[in-house]
């Protein structure tokens, strides 16, 4: 029994950490934020250099053949150092989808043009999980109509991929009746879209439930890491800034006031770091599906909470500098903020979680929601 | 990250289950509120031969002498939690003085006082707090000073828990009034029935007396009774506090907490439907699970770090902290969860559980203040963990008003 990062992981994480500091300082991130795409293609070309795109692909079509425990090393420093990237969305999500529906001749076909960088994937789930309005796409045949929203990695994306009913969808970005809407958030880190289709032409890759599921439960996993090393660098940033700034004559950081928020927020913290590579873990070593679902939903939400604390708190240890856009700590606060919301909202998530576990009313019940 | 046991461990869990399938009819129930008892006492026995207590102290002080091996540790442990098995004696004296001892004692001490300890027909209260000295534990009062062979010792200590049971104490004394606070503490190892010892049981919010004021008037106890050496009883006391904290806030016991509060959940109904059905009590059961589960990999992460020498670092820190607060906010919706049934206590009718869920709560937040409170181990952590300045030395600040 070894509970921990083996020499290899280790390492990896760190060459992607010296990257990412180099390739990805905040100057980078607050250009990107105006607009300028520049940031976004110097960091996917170091990302590529390093190979990272073929974490997850299988061997046999040309990937590295890792497990999302890699991948979410890789995404835990992307949230570190609050970089634009489409690593998430596809490397991460959209390939453990493709992976599972490896059987049919058109997922590995996928895969390996992936792995070849001509193919980028934003994807779309949301749906699946918290359908508001009239949303939803259907099939006819091979082509799609409705309204998808939030689709994650829509920067650099050259296909969407959608979960339907029928399985894995993709349809490519210029292809005809797509009409992509870019959307405003907080997070102006990452960009999502949402889509409107009128008969478009997708390829569809038939699926049972189970690609669409390793989908999400990587994307869990995934914002769950991002989170973890954004609030890791806010915390960081607060200890620095605590031990630098002086009031009534001494570092704030000898008030005990802000040493205990600062505590605070490392024991919260720390336990989350276990919880993340346990789940990331999970995904491909667990005997049953189960354990991999909801340990993905349990780290989400867990990370999900204590973001959300330190996010605060980290930027109320740096008094009206943290509240300003000059220092740029809000760009992590933000990215905190939007991944709560991504895949689920903690409660839509934790529900699921209690579901799997046959605690109570089952997901899709008429009271489903309901206290 | 490989979860796996390897062959070795595999049969050591075996081991374990062929043992506790065999023996576990011996043992007396795990609620029982008994530390000692003559079942208590027999099952203590049947554990220490078959190297299920004290596994890793040598022989020679009636250990099993096996080598120290978390990995065994932890099956052990999950093992008995499966079976829902009562395991060894735990304790001030096995917990905190045997590591002690063993690392500190001289031979005639090792020899005299860890094997009755680990039989459990020894039993130890920790000699620390006193009225004016709690956090700033240094400033302790208590005095000894030599009188032939003997230290003559006069003062109070007070939270001493168990000490109305306890066959001895360890305890902090002040042997060298003019050295600086730190430098003048000696560690003593006394027998409770010395004359001039006084035990009055102090109650707790609980109902029951948990610890107690200890007063000595004139109480004489060998010279050779010193662990370390006269004015080293703060460095002594400091290696066993670091086996405290270890023992407090452990993520197994939580983890049952929640499994059992999600039964009662399932079986509890109001108005005819079970209370799992309740999406907001529900959703309270699902943060928690999370943090539960946070903190079990936490430890297993420890348990790694511990065998491959490394050092546990921030994740060790927080223990103590996160673990209390996640029991007792475990404790808080069980008994949200009860509804009025509970705050049903003692021997009332209709109650559930024995009680022990407000139980709990209370022991609990106690917890939460004592072995170094809450405030203490954010002071650590800011401190030690993320390097940042210590408290400013102050003269005397003067009361407000
Ligand atoms: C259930 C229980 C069992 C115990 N068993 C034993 C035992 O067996 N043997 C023994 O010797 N002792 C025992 N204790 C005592 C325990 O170690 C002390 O209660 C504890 O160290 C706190 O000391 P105090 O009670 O004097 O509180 P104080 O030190 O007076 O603290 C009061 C409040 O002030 C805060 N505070 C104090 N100093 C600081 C600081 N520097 N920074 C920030 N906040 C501060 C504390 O956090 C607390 O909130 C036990 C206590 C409890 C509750």
């Amino acid at each position: 029994m070894y509970f921990g990062l083996s020499d290899n992981q280790t390492l990896l994480q760190d060459s992607v950490r010296r990257t990412l500091e180099r390739d990805a300082p905040l100057d980078d991130i607050r250009k990107f934020a105006q607009g300028d795409n520049t940031p976004l293609h110097t960091i996917h070309a170091s990302l590529t250099e390093l190979g990272l795109p073929l974490t997850l692909i299988p061997e046999a079509e040309g990937g590295l053949g890792l497990g999302v425990l890699e991948v979410a090393l890789v995404q835990e420093m992307l949230g570190r150092y609050a970089a634009p990237s489409p690593f998430a969305a596809t490397y991460g999500m959209a390939v453990a989808g493709l992976r599972v529906a490896q059987a049919d001749k058109q997922a590995k076909d996928w895969l390996g043009r992936i792995a070849s960088g001509v193919v980028i994937m934003a994807v779309g789930v949301n749906e699946q999980i918290d359908c508001r309005e009239d949303c939803g796409v259907v099939a006819s045949g091979d082509k799609l109509s409705g309204k998808a929203r939030f689709l994650l990695g829509a920067d650099l994306a050259t296909h969407y991929l959608l979960a339907i009913k029928e399985g894995l969808a993709i349809i490519e970005k210029d292809a005809k009746g797509v009409k992509e809407i870019a959307l405003t958030t907080i997070d102006k880190t990452r960009n999502v879209c949402a889509l409107e289709l009128k008969g478009a032409t997708a390829h569809i890759i038939k699926d049972k439930g189970a690609a669409v599921a390793a989908m999400i439960n990587s994307g869990r996993v995934l914002l769950a890491a991002d989170t973890l090393g954004a609030a890791d660098m806010m915390l960081e940033k607060a200890v620095a800034y605590a031990k630098e700034r002086e009031q009534f004559n001494r570092p704030i950081g000898s008030f005990q006031a802000v040493k205990h928020m600062c505590a605070e927020m490392a024991a919260k913290l720390e336990p989350c770091r276990a919880l993340v590579w346990y789940a990331a873990y999970a995904q491909d070593n667990s005997e049953e599906d189960s354990e991999a679902a909801l340990m993905s939903r349990l780290a989400q939400t867990h990370l999900s909470e204590v973001g959300q604390y330190v996010a605060r708190t980290a930027t109320e240890v740096h008094g009206g500098m943290g509240f300003t856009d000059l220092l740029g700590l809000h760009y992590w606060f933000k990215r905190i903020g939007s991944n709560r919301l991504m895949l689920g909202a903690p409660e839509f998530v934790r529900a699921e979680a209690a579901a799997l576990q046959n605690w109570g009313i089952k997901i899709g019940d008429k009271n489903w929601g309901k206290p | 990250m490989d979860l796996n046991f390897t062959q070795e461990y595999e049969d050591f869990r075996q081991q374990v289950r062929g043992f506790l399938k065999d023996h576990k009819g011996h043992a007396p129930a795990r609620t029982s509120r008994a530390v000692s008892g003559k079942a208590r006492l027999a099952w203590q026995k049947i554990l220490l031969e078959h190297g299920y207590a004290a596994r890793t102290i040598p022989k020679e002080y009636g250990g099993y002498g096996a080598e120290s091996d978390v990995l065994k540790s932890r099956i052990i442990a999950e093992e008995f939690a499966k079976a829902k098995t009562l395991g060894g004696i735990t304790g001030q004296g096995i917990n905190m003085l045997v590591p002690t001892l063993l690392e500190l004692g001289t031979q005639e001490q090792r020899e005299k006082y860890i094997a009755p300890t680990l039989r459990g027909e020894m039993v130890w209260c920790q000699g620390y707090s006193e009225p004016g000295a709690g956090s700033d534990l240094a400033s302790l009062r208590t005095a000894a000073h030599i009188d032939g062979d003997d230290f003559v010792i006069n003062g109070q200590k007070i939270w001493t828990s168990t000490a109305q049971f306890s066959d001895m104490m360890f305890c902090l004394v002040r042997t060298e009034p003019d050295a600086p606070k730190h430098q003048g503490i000696s560690y003593l190892l006394l027998p409770m029935d010395t004359a001039g010892i006084e035990v009055r049981p102090l109650i707790t919010m609980t109902g029951a007396a948990e610890f107690n004021e200890v007063f000595f008037t004139d109480v004489r106890v060998p010279t050779t009774n010193i662990v370390g050496k006269r004015g080293e009883g703060w460095m002594v006391a400091n290696a066993t506090l670091t086996h405290e904290r270890g023992m407090l806030g452990n993520p197994d016991a939580a983890l049952s907490r929640l499994n059992t509060i999600a039964d009662i959940m399932l079986q509890e109904t109001s108005s005819g439907a079970p209370l799992m059905d309740n999406a907001i009590y529900r959703d309270r059961l699902v943060t928690l699970q999370a943090e539960v589960y946070a903190m079990k990999f936490n430890g297993m992460r420890l348990t790694t770090n511990a065998k491959e020498k490394k050092s546990s670092g921030m994740a060790g820190l927080i223990v103590k902290l996160q673990g209390c607060e996640l029991n007792h906010r475990l404790a808080a919706l069980a008994i949200d969860v009860m509804g009025a049934y509970g705050v049903l206590y003692e021997d009332s009718p209709l109650l559930r559980d024995e009680g022990l869920w407000q139980t709990h709560y209370m022991f609990d937040l106690g917890l939460i203040i004592g072995g170094g409170s809450a405030q203490i181990q954010k002071n650590i952590i800011s401190e030690r963990g993320l390097g940042l300045p210590r408290e400013p030395k102050v003269p005397k600040v003067p009361k407000g008003n």
